[in-house]
């Protein structure tokens, strides 16, 4: 029987004599082998997951890195992809067999064209200067995950993010149109059509959300959408959790698309007044959402007033508006900053991802908290309330092993209870290697394995970014088990 | 037709879903996803070739085949939830069946694929025919939450899930919308609707072509996000001249604005239909489409419209054929040779435009292909996604061509 893992080869490898070859390649600086050097790169923002790669290489330009690719396809090495290492996921982790790929230095716009709306630009552009980029043109690129000032839209592609902005706009599948990418035996093919239209298969499509495990995108052509002409940012408080919920299913329901919809409940926006950006969020009200409409200007207002009236009508307390930038990002401070709010209230924060049916929201919420109370942990929730994708975030101290433990079952805890509502493990941060366990909750045997088949067209012999997303050791059980 | 393959099939599925097809096939309609999976076992078991079928009504159900399987005894609506706006819908519901039953919950479907409305959902998915609401809403691959796809050896996959935003693995779905079943038979599908809108207003223009493709590039400016910005020809239309058709969709004052913003500053006369003048354009323009033997859609934006519809012109005719002019997308249909589509692939690819052929009769689709040539390298990653969801190669789906040189 020909063998059929897709797990890793574990090539027996001389470190320094690798090394030494890559060098050739980037220049020996742009190779990183000493353990001090590679902590950088042994985490990606998730305290739960670390890895320490067996070297890292920095390529410079286009070829180097396909020279980079067909090195290690030659001596059969496993790698991982890297853009920013803000993926939460335990997605750009390599392991002591495996060598880590950083793409930061890949960070050229090739071109804006205004005309079409499209920009041309290698993976380790960060998406935030993108956006700045083609602004002057009167143009965005729209997915903004709220990492954006440091992530890299190659870590876009792979992760298939989203962002607040993308309930109106749709995420970042929704915004490639072509993709240049290197296959793992180091075969560079071109992807889709600027046009828009695929070229064959949408296998665009397939690629964008593949977490690096398909090969690695070496230049993305994107869409640009027009910046609106007017833009409105509603801020609601709420006494009740599950008013909020409902608040958001009405703005729906009455057939609005706010550009944005986001929640923030009483824990965070607690922890955002006590900090440094403090913005003035009342930290008696049980829940924040915070409603952005953007277009053309009369809509805007006509939909503003269709949207206070259902906030008011949902149990909003109070509501304010702006229209004006300056007092528009007061607004949104809290939101921004609650990320790093939270950071600062214990020594490590796991950011949890997780979708549910947008009916389902009170209740999920209900359910965290009782989950929060049950391990004794502070959960606090801000959130893309408007698409279902929550974001439950847990302070805590990681050198507390017990602690640690009651994290980790809680996170599960709360992936089952989004499941059990009709749910998805992850809305934007992927599986990577933190949620490999909680895969077959929603998908079977016979779909992971045809998974596990698709990735094996693209890298039969599993060398991209192995052990992620697929439980690849169950996968090869079912294999020898004759599942069919 | 082929008694021994109706009466295995019969014995499998019973009477009441067995059948012979129009041209003297045995057809197999089996009502559930399980029915489909053990037909499709047992073709792949016996080697027989298999036509996917949905009413027949948009692709020429004329291939080759020693089985025929229908998605027509799959036509419910399994669940729907207007609260979330999901539903979840069998492949073989008509999209006529299917606005039905979302407008009881106050939903929609913003897919208006060409063809009659009693089409299949699956042949909309499968063969990827978005029609002008795509300006606004996005191709219909962007409508796909989840999918059921049984595979050439009768596997179950399912892909995606039910929510509206979803990262968990691979993204499948991608593959089976316009994939024109290549990469499966679709059995049920999760969707993902909108609200019913306050309201729909679509506006016209009547004029020449070059002028219209003028104005439709000033409405792109004044950035009034129209539902739908349509070229139509006038066999399209149904009127003496070339017509651009703007759809406004959303709350009432706003669209009454956007419609102000149109026609001001416009350099062409624009006249507000009534709701039914609206309806009978919107649905004439998606049938007149069968009246031509072939379509073929292209990837256009509105720079090089007018380039490539000359283009169209000068290779084939200017019959059929209508244009979104925002997001690009031409549709065309008529009558045409392989050699002439060949040539019109050939010069159409050395400008980075993708041809796909979205029906024809048998023969010219298995010799010209839906996709034809492919960039380096694409080919054979395209035939083995094949090999890996159809490895008896049991699919009449003939993706490549056989007359196409690359
Ligand atoms: C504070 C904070 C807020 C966040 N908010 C959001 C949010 O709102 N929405 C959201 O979707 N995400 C969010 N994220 C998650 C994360 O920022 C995104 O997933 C982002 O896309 C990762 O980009 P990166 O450059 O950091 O990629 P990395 O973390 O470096 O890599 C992620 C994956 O991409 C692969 N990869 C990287 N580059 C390439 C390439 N060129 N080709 C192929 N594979 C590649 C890697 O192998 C890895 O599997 C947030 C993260 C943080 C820390």
């Amino acid at each position: 029987m020909p063998s059929l893992a897709l797990a890793p080869p574990r090539t027996i490898v001389d470190r320094a004599a690798l090394a030494t070859a890559l060098g050739r390649i980037v220049g020996d600086r742009w190779v990183r082998h000493q353990a001090s050097e590679l902590r950088t790169f042994s985490a990606d923002g998730l305290p739960t997951h670390q890895s320490m790669p067996m070297l890292a290489v920095l390529p410079g330009t286009r070829e180097e890195l396909i020279e980079v690719v067909r090195h290690l396809h030659r001596s059969g090495i496993a790698f991982v992809a890297r853009g920013a290492g803000t993926g939460l996921s335990g997605g750009a982790l390599a392991d002591a067999h495996t060598v880590l790929i950083p793409l930061t230095r890949l960070h050229r716009i090739l071109r804006i064209e205004p005309k079409t709306k499209r920009a041309v630009l290698e993976p380790g552009v960060v998406n935030a200067r993108l956006s700045e980029a083609v602004a002057p043109y009167g143009l965005q690129y729209a997915p903004d995950p709220s990492s954006q000032a440091a992530c890299t839209v190659g870590g876009n592609v792979a992760e298939n993010s989203g962002g607040p902005h993308c309930l109106k706009y749709g995420v970042t599948t929704n915004h490639i149109v072509e993709l240049e990418v290197i296959l793992p035996d180091g075969t560079v093919t071109r992807l889709g059509s600027p046009h828009g239209e695929p070229w064959g298969p949408d296998l665009v499509g397939l690629f964008v959300g593949s977490e690096g495990m398909f090969g690695i995108a070496i230049e993305i052509t994107v869409r640009l959408v027009p910046l609106p002409q007017a833009v409105r940012t509603l801020l609601a408080d709420f006494m009740a959790v599950r008013s909020a919920s409902e608040a958001v299913g009405a703005i729906i329901a009455a057939g609005i698309v706010p550009a944005a919809l986001e929640m923030i409940d009483q824990a965070c926006v607690k922890a955002v007044e006590a900090s440094i950006y403090a913005a003035g969020y009342p930290t008696d009200a049980a829940a924040v959402l915070l409603v952005e409409l953007d277009g053309e200007p009369v809509e805007v207002a006509s939909d503003g007033a269709s949207v206070e009236r259902l906030l008011l009508a949902a149990g909003a307390r109070t509501v304010r508006s702006a229209t004006d930038p300056a007092e528009r990002n007061r607004l949104w401070q809290g939101r921004k900053k609650a990320f790093g709010a939270m950071g600062r209230l214990a020594r490590d924060l796991v950011v949890q991802d997780a979708v549910v049916p947008r009916s389902a929201l009170p209740d999920v919420l209900d359910r965290i908290t009782a989950i929060g109370q049950k391990y004794a942990l502070t959960i606090c929730n801000v959130f893309h309330a408007g698409d279902g994708n929550l974001h439950p975030n847990i302070c805590y101290d990681g050198r507390d092993a017990e602690l640690t433990e009651r994290v980790r079952a809680a996170s599960r805890e709360i992936m089952q209870a989004c499941v059990d509502a009709g749910g998805s493990i992850t809305g934007e941060h992927g599986v990577g290697s933190d949620k490999l366990d909680f895969m077959p909750w929603i998908f079977d045997a016979t779909s992971l394995r045809m998974m596990c088949d698709v990735r094996r067209v693209f890298d039969p012999a599993g060398r991209a970014n192995p052990n992620k997303v697929v439980p690849v050791f169950a996968c090869r059980e079912w294999r020898a088990g004759g599942v069919s | 037709m082929n008694q021994a393959i109706f009466d295995r099939v019969r014995t499998l599925l019973g009477s009441a879903s067995t059948g012979k097809s129009g041209d003297g096939i045995a057809q197999a309609a089996p009502d559930s996803t399980d029915g489909i999976s053990a037909t499709l076992a047992l073709a792949k078991n016996e080697g027989w070739r298999v036509r996917i079928e949905g009413r027949g009504s948009w692709m020429p159900p004329n291939a080759p085949a020693d089985l025929v399987v229908t998605s027509l005894g799959l036509d419910r609506v399994v669940k729907f939830a207007p609260a979330d706006l999901v539903a979840t819908v069998q492949a073989g519901i008509s999209v006529a069946a299917l606005e039905r039953a979302l407008t009881e919950g106050h939903a929609w479907l913003p897919i208006d694929a060409p063809g009659r409305p009693d089409r299949t959902i699956g042949s909309v998915i499968a063969t990827g025919t978005a029609g002008p609401l795509r300006e606004g809403f996005g191709p219909v691959r962007d409508h796909v939450l989840g999918c059921t796809t049984v595979t050439g050896d009768g596997q179950v996959v399912k892909s995606g899930g039910v929510v509206v935003k979803n990262v968990a693995g691979y993204d499948l779905n991608k593959l089976q919308a316009g994939g024109f079943g290549a990469f499966g038979l679709l059995t049920e599908v999760n969707i993902r609707l909108r609200a019913v809108p306050a309201s729909d207003l679509t506006l016209i223009a009547q004029g020449g072509r070059d002028a219209l493709t003028a104005e439709a590039r000033r409405v792109i400016e004044t950035k009034i996000d129209p539902g739908a910005l349509e070229l139509l020809s006038p066999a399209v239309a149904a009127d003496a001249d070339w017509v651009l058709a703007v759809r406004l969709i959303g709350g009432a004052e706003g669209v009454r604005s956007r419609a102000k913003q149109i026609r001001h500053d416009a350099t062409v006369s624009w006249t507000a239909l009534t709701g039914d003048q609206a309806s009978a354009l919107w649905h004439g323009a998606a049938r007149a489409f069968l009246s031509g033997a072939t379509t073929i859609r292209l990837g256009v934006l509105s720079e090089s419209l007018d380039e490539i519809i000359d283009l169209v012109a000068e290779h084939l005719d200017l019959g059929l054929l209508s244009a979104g002019t925002g997001k690009g997308g031409l549709r065309w249909s008529g009558e045409a040779t392989v050699e002439h589509l060949t040539r019109l692939r050939h010069v159409l690819a050395a400008r980075e435009i993708p041809l796909t052929l979205e029906r024809a009769e048998w023969k010219l689709r298995h010799a010209f292909g839906h996709f034809g040539a492919y960039r380096e390298g694409v080919g054979a990653v395209v035939s083995r996604l094949r090999s890996t969801f159809d490895p008896g190669a049991i699919f009449q789906v003939p993706l490549d061509g056989t007359a196409v040189d690359g």
